[in-house]
This record gives C-alpha cells, structure tokens and sequence, in this order.
C-alpha cells in the first residue's frame, strides 16, 4: 500500500514534471507562435492605443473578444469582416446608447480619433490565426462570422 | 477554539458574508437585464455589474481562505498568531481596497481584463495586503511547535496563490500575450493552487470531524493536490485553444484538462471514505454536511460539468457562451464557496463556546442554496445550449437568439430566489452564534 512518503514524492515530482513541460511550451508559444500567428509587426501604436481604450472602458465586461469576456453582447473577433468600420464607429460614438434590438450599450460618445484607434485594434484583432475560431456556422451560410 | 488569536477568523468571515450579499446583489442585476430588464443601465451598466459581482466574489473567497488561515495555523502550528494586530490591520486594509475597487467600477476607474479589473495602483496594496498576511502566517508557522502535513499544504497554496498573481500584473501591448497570462493567474488560481487551499482546508476538517487517524488523510491529500497539479497546470491549455497559442495546446490542453475531473473525483471518494472510516461522530452535522457537500458538488460543478466543454471540437462551438456560466456558476460554488461555509460552520461554536448547530435553520440553509444554485446552473445550461445551437451552429444573429432565451433567465431568477433565500438563512445561522469571545477557550 502507498505509504506517506511516496505519496508525497507523487505529489512533488508530478507537480515538478508538468510544471516544467508547461513553462517549455510556454517559452515556445511567446517566443515562436504568438508572434507570427498575431502578425506582431502590425502592431502600431494606434492599434496599441485601440487595446487601451477597450480596457479602460472595459468592454469585455459585456463582449467576448477572442471567445474571452461576458456573454451580454456580441462577440468582436471578426466584427471588422462582419460589420465593416462605419458601423463600429458609428456604435461607439453614438451619444445616445447603441441598442440594436433593444440590448443598450453604453454611451460612449467617442472622440473619432478614439474609435479610429478601437477599429484599428479590432482589424488587428481580426487578422490573428485562432485555430478555426469562431466556427462556420453550418446552416446559414450568408451569415458567417467572418465572410 | 484552543488560541485567543484564532478569534481574528471571525472578522474575515464576517467581512465574506457582507461582500456574498452584495456579490448576490449584483447578480440579480445582471440576471434581470438578460431578461430585458435593463432599468439600472444609467446607473449600474450590464459591465460594472459584472466586474463587481465577479470580483466580489474573488475577494470575499480570499477573505474566508483567509480567515480559515488564521484559525487552521494555530491550531496546528500549535502557536497563538505572531500579531493579532498586525491580522486586524490587514483585515481593514483588505476591506478598504475591496471597497476603492468596487466603487471605482461604478465610475469607469478600472482595467478591462476579466477577472482582474482592480486597476494596477490597487494591485500594488493588494501585493501588499497579501505579504502581510502571508507574513503572519509564515512567522506563527516558523515558530510554531508543529509544522503537519496539513498546514504546509494550505501555507502552500496561500504562497503560491499570492506568486501568481505577479504574471496578471505584467504589460502586454498584444492582446494574445496579454491572454496568455492573464489565464496564470485566473486558471493556476481556481484550477491550482486554491485546489491545495481547498485541500488544505477539507483535510482539517476531516480530521477534526471524523476522528480518523491523521498520517491517513494527509496521505491521500498528497495525491490529491498531486492530480490536482498534474491535470491541472497542462490543463491551462484549454485555455489557449483558439486565443492565437499554436495548435499543441489543442492536444496537450484536451488530454490534460480531461483528466481534470480526476482530482475532484479523488477529493469526493476520499471525502466520502474518511466519513464512512472515522469511529467519530462528531454533534456539528451541519459542519459535515457542508464538508461533504463541498467535494461532491465541486466534483459534478468543477469536473464533470468542465469535462461537458473541455475538448477542442466541443470548444470550438461553446467557447465564450452562457455554457461557460453554467460551469462556472457550480464550480466556485461547489469548489471554494461551500469549502469556506463548511469551515465557517466548524468553528462558528468553538470561536463563541456557543454549541448553537442542532438547527433545522442551518439544514434548510445547506439544501436550499444547494437546490437553487443547481437550479441556476440548469437554467444557464438551457440557455447556453440553445444559444449554441441557434447562434454559432444555425448562424442565427446574436440578438435574436438572446432575445429568444431570455425566458430561460426567469427561470435563473426564480432559482436565484431560492439560493438567496438559502444564503440568508445561513448568514442568519452566523449571525445568531455572535461574537467570538475568550470564555469560550475553556469550553475546548
């Protein structure tokens, strides 16, 4: 029967093993995935500005982005295919809420050099390899995630 | 309760009470505005709500891990507290930072990453909340006459808990990065390290209420928290399926994280082995139904219902759903709330001498918000399933398919209903023991 000790040794040497595999591809996917699948040489600053507003306004407390968020409204990884850049700006600098189907988002009023640089990280976002995701839908085929 | 010190455990569970009852609050707000009823949205838009139901959560969770520390370690450690002082100061500085953050959200004063919203000048006195008390615990074990099995493990995944939280606080100009480390703190968190917390924490529980032999249960809680980490670190690649990680984490993050559900199995079998074993039969059935209930219900919440959407294929449709509330609704329910109400439940009549837990109230409370939060968790999976099939594999727009759940969220509310009702009960239980007092170090 397992005795304390080996128990123990289970305990350590599982946690130190993974541990280590995970750091591994950790250093690989920084090193050698992240930046070519996100096309890091198109990060300018305005669509380093773009990340910052969407922060400091929060939105993934209503949005998903890459599938990460709430689950209020919709998701904005290929809105940039999907909506194109008159509507995006449109929403976001709306001085009343934007309410399609009378879901309200927050006023935001944006200055157009603010929603230039949310459009700008949203099209970054957009042209990222995120392994098949969002899926294809299977039946409404005028209606893809991204066209 | 056999040290004075072991009283300052009161505070930091009261503090978890008051911050649960508002948590709740704010997610009735969100529940109602799913179901079109948005009229705080001047006020209380969808986004704060959900930052500070969220975020409550996390801080009165770490308030009870806490306040469990505080009574656990003298008690094994068999050494008062190094500063009570020191404790009750970190408890105010605790209380005040939580309350900063939380009214900061009502006013755009925050940094939009889920989960870890505290912008970053209130990261640095959290850090600092964090040393302090990792610091007092750290000391009262140094000097303490025992360091058991037990006490090391919880220390543990309180020290690592606190290291992990440095990665969320890093810069990262691309969103991926940003991502990739963001999910170090939230996964390593809730699908590491409070595991050893959680183990920790159980394993005294069991001690104290069944009576069996201590090397026994410290010897399955070594394989235990072992399966917890090997599932548990690889399994952060479900994280990093479709994030913009490479296809590896696909593989690696499936098979990991399918062998998550075994940790939590292993913590329910050994929960339910340790209760049939133990000779004693200890009068506080309430502290044993909640110990129970804590690895039965995180094996079906934090296991089973995880396992549901886990693999890639199944991923790839319910990634950033409501199917994710499900889970995530009877996981923290299951793994870290009925884990810090079952040591509150322990030690409310040793910390007040006041042997108050023959109470059908306190029955009523452990059944009640069980019944109402496995409600919850069936109307979110109603509602996460239909938007499934109907948005991401019918290709219906997002709105319309909201609009066509929304009866679902009736449900929740209803459900929700029942779970407070729950709650209150138990606080009222709480609140009916009083104060801690020293009269009651004679009566252990």
């Amino acid at each position: 029967m397992l005795s304390k000790s080996q128990a123990k040794t289970f305990f350590l040497g599982g946690t130190i093993v993974t541990f280590a595999i995970f750091l591994g591809m950790s250093w690989n996917t920084m090193s050698n995935e992240v930046p070519k699948r996100t096309h890091e040489e198109n990060l300018t600053p305005l669509v380093i500005q773009g990340k910052h507003i969407w922060e400091e306004n929060n939105c993934m407390g209503c949005h998903t982005l890459m599938g990460e968020g709430a689950y209020y409204a919709p998701e904005l990884t290929k809105v940039y295919d999907r909506r194109g850049e008159g509507y995006i700006k449109a929403a976001l600098m709306s001085p009343v809420p934007w309410s399609p189907r009378g879901r309200k988002m927050v006023a935001y009023n944006m200055s157009e050099k603010d929603a230039d640089a949310v459009v700008a990280f949203l099209k970054w976002i957009g042209e990222i390899d995120l392994n098949g995701f969002p899926a294809k839908h299977k039946y409404n085929k005028s209606n893809q995630p991204n066209k | 309760m056999k040290y004075k010190s072991q009283k300052v455990a009161y505070w930091f569970f009261a503090l978890s009470m008051l911050l649960l009852t508002l948590q709740i609050v704010y997610g009735f707000i969100m529940g109602f505005a799913h179901m079109g009823y948005d009229g705080l949205h001047d006020f209380i838009p969808f986004n704060t709500a959900r930052a500070v139901h969220t975020n409550l959560l996390v801080v009165w969770l770490l308030s009870g891990f806490m306040g469990a520390a505080y009574y656990i370690i003298p008690e094994e450690a068999e050494q008062e507290l190094v500063s009570v002082k020191l404790a009750y100061i970190q408890l105010i500085t605790l209380a005040l930072v939580g309350v900063v953050a939380i009214v900061g959200y009502h006013f755009n004063y925050w940094e939009g990453r889920k989960f870890l919203e505290i912008p970053r000048p209130l990261d640095y006195l959290v850090v600092l909340n964090v040393l302090t008390f990792l610091g007092i615990i750290l000391a009262t074990l140094y000097k303490g006459k025992k360091r058991t099995t037990t006490s090391l493990v919880l220390t543990m995944g309180l020290v690592f808990a606190a290291l992990l939280y440095l990665p969320g606080m890093i810069w990262f100009d691309n969103q991926t990065m940003d991502s990739f480390f963001r999910w170090w703190v939230v996964h390593l968190w809730v699908e590491g390290v409070w595991e050893l917390i959680m183990g920790g924490i159980l394993s005294f529980l069991l001690i104290k209420i069944t009576g069996v032999d201590r090397e026994v249960i410290e010897k399955w809680l070594y394989v235990i928290v072992g399966l917890t980490f090997i599932s548990g670190i690889l399994g952060t690649g479900h994280h990093y399926y479709y994030i913009g990680a490479g296809k590896t984490w696909l593989i690696v993050g499936g098979i990991f994280s399918a062998l998550e559900p075994l940790a939590f199995l292993g913590m329910a079998l050994f929960a339910i082995a340790m209760y049939r074993k133990g000779e004693k039969r200890h009068p506080n059935k309430i502290a044993l139904s909640w110990t129970l209930g804590t690895a039965i219900v995180s094996f079906v919440g934090a296991g089973l219902l995880g396992l549901a959407h886990t693999l890639p294929s199944v991923n790839m449709y319910t990634h950033g759903t409501l199917v994710t509330a499900m889970h995530g609704h009877l996981a923290f329910w299951g793994a870290y709330a009925m884990i810090v109400f079952a040591i509150i439940a322990y030690t409310m009549p040793n910390l007040t001498g006041r042997k108050l837990y023959d109470s059908n109230r306190g029955v009523l409370a452990f059944w009640l918000s069980n019944i109402g939060m496995v409600g919850m968790t069936v109307a979110f999976g109603v509602a996460g399933v239909a938007q499934v099939y109907m948005e991401r594999i019918v290709g219906i727009e997002f709105g319309e398919v909201q609009k066509e759940i929304e009866v679902h969220f009736f449900i929740l509310i209803c459900c929700a209903t029942l779970f407070t009702v729950g709650v209150g009960l138990y606080i009222a239980e709480f609140l009916k023991y009083g104060t801690p007092n020293d009269e009651a170090l004679e009566k252990n």
